[in-house]
């Protein structure tokens, strides 16, 4: 573990001296937990037809598909008009887009995106790299499957996927919102220690708490 | 002064019209700056289906008491300045709050959520958002002198505080407005106006493409869906302020509709054909062309 | 000839391999590690070489060596010179050279943890580089199957096909032909 994560006193610049646990201190270890929609059926549907109307993508390139994703803001594209956008926030994003393959090292900081999200939250996988590791599928250092690592609501394929199949991906995520099918993160939150056993078998220098919000 | 309760409902029925107006104004806004860049842009009812969405989010977090009441300062200040300000010009319907000082009020307003926003950013604990509240408050603070400085020699002018008052007073054709009996004053606060509408070029608080978004940057679900509706009745406020002080104020719906989105598309015509400036830029830029203007104003006056 | 020229009055000085003259502007040349640090500095100063391009590595696993490279560039006269350098690949060695170039302190660090070879003294070279929690022999050496890691470490997908692209394009598009 690094030195600055370790547990130590710090003596501040009014000279008081404090006790500073990084792991502890920074985050809230709590895991998640499922969370229901709405009670009322018309509500829910109502509440999903306008998470389906507003995808807020993080803007997180975490491979070569990144690329990809930037025509779609330009004229020629132009996914705004599909209610899609991107915020460079993860809080307030809704839409993790893992762009391409996922080293080891990206996995780490991926998650802690996708886990400082709020729920309903939604992942998609783009390229071929996400589904089998595509041309990676014998790297030393990319994962293969995404699905063991994070719940992938949908998969583009293609390597890489023209930003017109990007498009087509986004429009078939929306039905499956529409139709509540759409439950990422309640999956995730159900079958947390099997997602956070695979996470760890891959990433062998685990220095961040389970569950970083 | 007797209280009538019946302002109440009147005083609800306002902002649910600024509401409305302020989201779909600021879509077709943004269908505006996308057609410039001959894009579609977002459907006309995006802002709405964004609200429910922030809205509907099933969980949040907070970092403290400040966290939650830093977007309810926000909203605070973009209703409070639309209320204590007349208006429709004439109409008991629609005179809200205002009263006879209410235009040092309404001064005060325009920086209340600002002040309150930077608390509760500040409580987040997020470098990002100290950043953002640092670069915003320099910049609105540099914007909002020349507004003052303007304001000022506009109640010099008319010799009074009440902004009824002055929009009365500029009643009686186009040649009376205070654009063409005080230009000066009118063309410092205009150049405020461009800093604060938050659009380019002075957007650099708030342009997702600098700093993460600036001081909201911890900010998600329902804080986030409140600070969008202020982001929709903030500006229409404004405007209103502006449109009494200096163009003559609006006597129906219909006018001020025209007026707001008329005043509003100075700063778009603007935003689209300038690139965004650094923090520093922008407050020289103001104190070298603004606040001259302003004091000119104060002294002619 | 321009390179000839150098190597020969490099050559007067330092006990120098053969020149492998790859363009009229790019030569490479091999010398003991010893005698690197003294080649280098006088490159640099004397000869106007004052860019260190890259400095990379190759693991002569047969060899039972590992080369150093280190390409230096000189910007006025438009011509790079590589030096080679043989290290025994067991407990490679070499000196550091990040106080002739800063920069190379980051080349250094990237090769001990790609390939194992220890630069001591260099700043921050015990350091992780781009691997986190790296628990293998160093990957870019030639005895690190690849493969069998991934394999070992990652879930693979069931059902993943690979084919020869020139026969399967054959396939698809002239059927006929052999």
């Amino acid at each position: 573990m690094k030195p600055e994560l370790m547990k130590r006193m710090v003596k501040g610049p009014d000279g008081v001296e404090f006790e500073v646990e990084p792991m502890r201190d920074y985050y809230c270890d709590a895991p998640p937990t499922v969370q229901h929609g709405a009670y009322i059926k018309i509500v829910e549907d109502f509440f999903n037809w306008a998470r389906s109307q507003s995808l807020w993508i993080l803007g997180f390139g975490t491979g070569c598909g990144a690329i990809e994703m930037r025509p779609l803001m330009t004229p020629r594209f132009d996914a705004y008009r599909y209610g899609i956008q991107w915020r460079p926030t993860p809080r307030q994003a809704n839409l993790l887009v893992i762009s391409g393959y996922l080293s080891v090292k990206t996995l780490k900081r991926a998650i802690r995106a996708y886990e400082q999200m709020q729920n309903p939250k939604y992942v998609v996988g783009l390229g071929s790299c996400t589904i089998n590791g595509g041309m990676y599928w014998d790297s030393y250092n990319t994962i293969k499957c995404l699905d063991q690592y994070l719940p992938v609501d949908l998969y583009i394929t293609g390597c890489m996927p023209r930003p017109e199949a990007l498009l087509a991906g986004f429009e078939d995520l929306k039905k499956l919102i529409r139709a509540g099918q759409a439950e990422g993160a309640n999956q995730y939150a159900e079958r947390f220690d099997w997602y956070k056993a695979n996470q760890k078998q891959v990433i062998h220098d685990w220095d961040m708490p389970d569950y970083n919000w | 002064m007797q209280f009538e309760w019946i302002k109440i409902p009147y005083a609800l029925l306002t902002l649910f019209i600024v509401v409305n107006y302020g989201m779909l104004l600021g879509a077709f806004i943004q269908k505006i700056g996308a057609r410039v860049g001959r894009r579609r842009g977002v459907p006309i009812w995006q802002n709405y289906a964004d609200l429910v969405k922030n809205f509907g989010l099933r969980t949040s977090i907070t970092h403290g008491v400040m966290f939650y009441l830093g977007p309810v300062f926000r909203l605070t200040g973009g209703i409070g300045l639309l209320l204590f300000v007349p208006t429709i010009y004439g109409s008991e319907m629609f005179s809200n709050l205002s009263f006879a000082g209410d235009l040092i009020l309404a001064l005060y307003f325009v920086f209340f959520g600002t002040l309150g926003m930077a608390l509760g950013a500040g409580e987040s604990g997020h470098p990002h958002a100290a950043i953002g509240i640092s670069r915003g408050l320099s910049q609105v603070t540099a914007a909002e002198l020349p507004l003052a400085l303007a304001v000022f020699s506009v109640a010099l002018q008319y010799q009074t505080l009440s902004i009824t008052d002055i929009v009365s007073a500029q009643q009686g054709g186009v040649l009376h407005w205070t654009l063409f009996t005080n230009p000066l004053a009118v063309a410092a606060a205009m150049l405020s106006f461009l800093g604060s509408m938050m659009r380019p070029p002075f957007d650099v608080v708030l342009a997702p493409q600098e700093i993460p978004i600036g001081p909201p940057t911890e900010y998600h679900s329902s804080y986030l869906a409140l600070m969008q509706t202020n982001r929709a009745i903030f500006p229409v406020a404004k405007i209103v302020v502006y449109m009494n002080l200096f163009f003559g104020g609006a006597a129906s719906w219909p006018v001020f509709f025209l007026k707001v989105f008329l005043i509003y598309m100075v700063s778009v015509f603007v935003g689209v054909a300038f690139p965004r400036f650094r923090v520093e830029q922008s407050i020289r830029w103001f104190l070298v062309w603004a606040v001259p203007l302003g004091i000119l104003s104060i002294l002619l006056a | 000839m321009d390179m000839r020229a150098l190597y020969d009055r490099l050559k007067a000085l330092y006990p120098l391999g053969e020149l492998t003259e790859q363009r009229a502007n790019l030569a490479f040349v091999t010398l003991p590690a010893e005698y690197l640090r003294p080649a280098l500095l006088h490159l640099r100063d004397l000869e106007g070489y004052r860019h260190l391009v890259l400095l990379t590595a190759v693991d002569w696993l047969e060899d039972g060596l590992f080369q150093l490279t280190y390409l230096l560039c000189n910007r006025s006269r438009n011509c790079d010179i590589g030096l080679r350098v043989m290290l025994p690949r067991e407990g490679a060695t070499m000196a550091s050279s990040h106080d002739i170039w800063p920069t190379a302190a980051v080349y250094q660090r990237e090769l001990r943890e790609m390939f194992g070879i220890d630069f001591p003294d260099s700043p921050g070279v015990d350091e992780e580089f781009i691997l986190e929690g790296w628990n293998d022999i160093p990957p870019y050496r030639r005895d690190f199957d690849t493969l069998k890691y991934a394999n070992d470490s990652f879930a693979q997908r069931a059902g993943r096909e690979t084919r020869d692209p020139e026969t399967h394009m054959k396939q698809q598009l002239y059927p006929d032909r052999d």
